[in-house]
């Protein structure tokens, strides 16, 4: 059995009285691709801060590769940060960068490379992704959608890390760019022996892309694989995974 | 160590060792660079000893590769090429297009590139003197529209705009005109002191504040702290693309928020005015009071016979114009934002420096004006 690459335990996050996650557990083994889903308002971006470092937990430890990010200062979560990429919902490119520029930024913020070694890494993760390379001039503005979830996987790949985090990486994308987007992921995934950690509510993205699935309900969440977690008697899972929309789709495996 | 080279048969034989990540590509290129096939035709790599090997350190690999290549050397992997640098080789294969990135922007130096970027620039001007025009005449259409229309007056948002660039900007500009009027009263005393006219102080703060002090600095606080939040606001509802929303429920965007802005601020100024003028007539005659030691009763006197007719008026007027030129510079460049943050920034610099120098200018003109009739 491979090793835990995220192992969240007993993570309690309160906002005033609204307790959003009360004793979470989740662990994320290396080289798996692993689907957070919920509903809207479940916790899911909260979550996904936490295991970041973005955001201290009440109580709990979440461990990244054995350390654990609750007892770290900002020095040694800063370390942390640079062996992680991350994508956010909407990009969250920088708007007044280039393409080319957005994913020099993390190296230059972490690495001392050259001038060249630069330029040529940031092109060639722009070119992994699947942009042109005129693109890497560009600004975020003058993108397309699917070319924005692309920038920010090269950004998010820019210093080769181990692990990935994807904030609906398939939203707001056709169908066909979705599919796109979950073969070039795979083919990553596969590629790098990446372990993926993506929140999405694109159920084909699911089922073509995730080994396991952490379903957060009832401020806890139910980590099986994809075909137990489908499953599942309870009745939130039952309607995510059996509901209208997923039977439409033909997916709904066991229905 | 990364790299270790042997020469067997006229072949560099070069064994590859520990880890090749990202953070280890500076002094791994420092090896390689020392490295040299000078006269053989064949480098042989062997990866086996190698611990990690990301992307970056496989694009090491294909780069020594490829200027290997270059210099008529083969480089081959007898145990088989690493899966990285197979990817990587894959991925710039067609690397023939990647330097046209870098070339779009390539032209900026050669003496053609200057002059179109210099015919770029006017023909940008040009086109910002006419968005301005046409802000200015839309605007002013719909405001002529909304005076018939009481109900498209929206009231509320108005208010909310009185509240916003008046009520809560009182405490700065009261300070501020109560410091200007004390350091004028004070300058000109230390000089008609010397022609023993220290009466006509009261004078010089009484007309000073009431035609000009009072209202240009309350308008230059007022640009500052609400020619900046309306570009700001306007321009980040552009950014979030709010405003294309507000067009498409039907709602034109200059009724909504360019209208009640520059009504509100027309409300506001002047009455900010009106404050500005008595706290600092009250600043002067508290020093006056203090360092002349003039009785209050002989201050008021005084200050009634220098009012003019007009002399108030003459302030008051211009408070008007001057929250229009404000407005509109704030919420005309506020609806120019386009596509990042960073242009966000640059207009609303511009929103407070346009909004100043336009405040400036009218004062000028006006100076004249009322010179010319006689006020």
């Amino acid at each position: 059995m491979a090793a835990a690459a995220i192992d969240v335990r007993g993570v309690v996050n309160r906002f005033g009285r609204q307790v959003v996650h009360d004793g979470l557990d989740m662990t994320v083994l290396e080289g798996e691709v692993f689907g957070i889903v919920g509903g809207s308002g479940s916790g899911k971006s909260v979550l996904l801060r936490t295991i970041l470092g973005l955001h201290r937990p009440q109580a709990g430890e979440v461990r990244i590769f054995g350390t654990d990010l609750t007892r770290l200062d900002d020095a040694e979560l800063r370390a942390v940060k640079a062996s992680y990429g991350v994508t956010f919902q909407a990009g969250a490119l920088f708007s007044a960068l280039t393409v080319l520029q957005n994913v020099q930024l993390p190296m230059l913020e972490h690495l001392s490379l050259g001038t060249r070694a630069r330029d040529e890494l940031a092109m060639l993760k722009l070119r992994l992704v699947g942009l042109p390379p005129e693109a890497g001039s560009k600004y975020p503005s003058q993108l397309s959608g699917g070319m924005i979830k692309r920038a920010a996987l090269a950004r998010a790949l820019a210093l080769d890390p181990r692990l990935l985090f994807l904030d609906e990486p398939t939203s707001g994308l056709d169908p066909i760019s979705a599919a796109a987007f979950d073969e070039l992921l795979i083919g990553l995934q596969r590629e790098l022996g990446l372990t993926v950690v993506m929140i999405t509510h694109d159920l084909d993205s699911i089922f073509r892309t995730c080994n396991r699935v952490g379903v957060i309900v009832d401020r806890k969440m139910l980590t099986d694989s994809l075909e137990a977690i489908v499953q599942n008697p309870h009745p939130w899972i039952q309607a995510y995974f059996h509901g209208d929309r997923a039977r439409r789709f033909g997916v709904g495996h066991g229905a | 160590m990364y790299v270790s080279g042997s020469v067997r048969d006229g072949v560099l034989h070069l064994a590859l060792a520990g880890d090749w990540r990202a953070r280890d590509v500076p002094a791994i290129e420092a090896e390689l660079a020392g490295l040299s096939w000078q006269g053989l035709a064949s480098i042989e790599l062997d990866p086996s000893g190698l611990g990690a090997l990301d992307l970056s350190g496989a694009w090491l690999l294909h780069d020594f590769g490829q200027r290997a290549a270059r210099s008529g050397a083969v480089v081959s992997y007898p145990g088989g090429i690493p899966e990285p640098v197979r990817l990587v080789d894959r991925t710039l294969q067609d690397a023939a297009g990647a330097g046209a990135g870098a070339a779009a922007t390539a032209g900026e130096g050669t003496l053609a590139g200057r002059v179109s970027a210099l015919g770029q620039t006017v023909v940008d001007r040009l086109r910002g003197g006419r968005r301005a025009l046409e802000f200015v005449g839309e605007s002013t259409l719909r405001f002529l529209a909304a005076v018939v229309l009481p109900r498209r007056w929206r009231p509320i948002s108005v208010a909310r705009h009185v509240y916003d660039t008046g009520i809560t900007a009182i405490p700065i500009v009261a300070l501020i005109a109560f410091l200007i009027s004390v350091i004028i009263a004070y300058m000109g005393a230390q000089q008609l002191q010397k022609f023993g006219a220290d009466i006509f102080v009261v004078d010089l703060v009484t007309v000073g504040v009431l035609r000009e002090m009072g209202v240009l600095l309350t308008a230059i606080i007022v640009a500052g702290r609400s020619g900046s939040a309306f570009a700001a606001e306007i321009g980040a509802m552009q950014l979030n693309e709010e405003v294309d929303a507000l067009k498409a429920i039907g709602v034109v965007p200059n009724e909504v928020l360019v209208l009640p802005r520059v009504l509100g601020l027309v409300v506001a100024l002047p009455l900010l005015t009106v404050i500005a003028n008595g706290v600092g007539l009250a600043g002067g005659a508290l020093l006056c009071s203090f360092l002349l030691d003039m009785p209050l009763v002989q201050y008021i006197q005084r200050m009634q016979e220098a009012i003019g007719p007009w002399t108030f008026w003459v302030g008051i007027i211009k408070a008007p114009v001057f929250a229009l030129l404000i407005a509109a510079a704030g919420t005309y460049c506020g609806m120019q934002v386009r596509g990042s943050s960073r242009e966000l920034g640059r207009l609303t610099t511009v929103a407070v420096v346009m909004a100043i120098f336009l405040v400036i200018l009218a004062d000028a003109l006006f100076a004249v004006l009322f010179m010319e009739i006689g006020i």
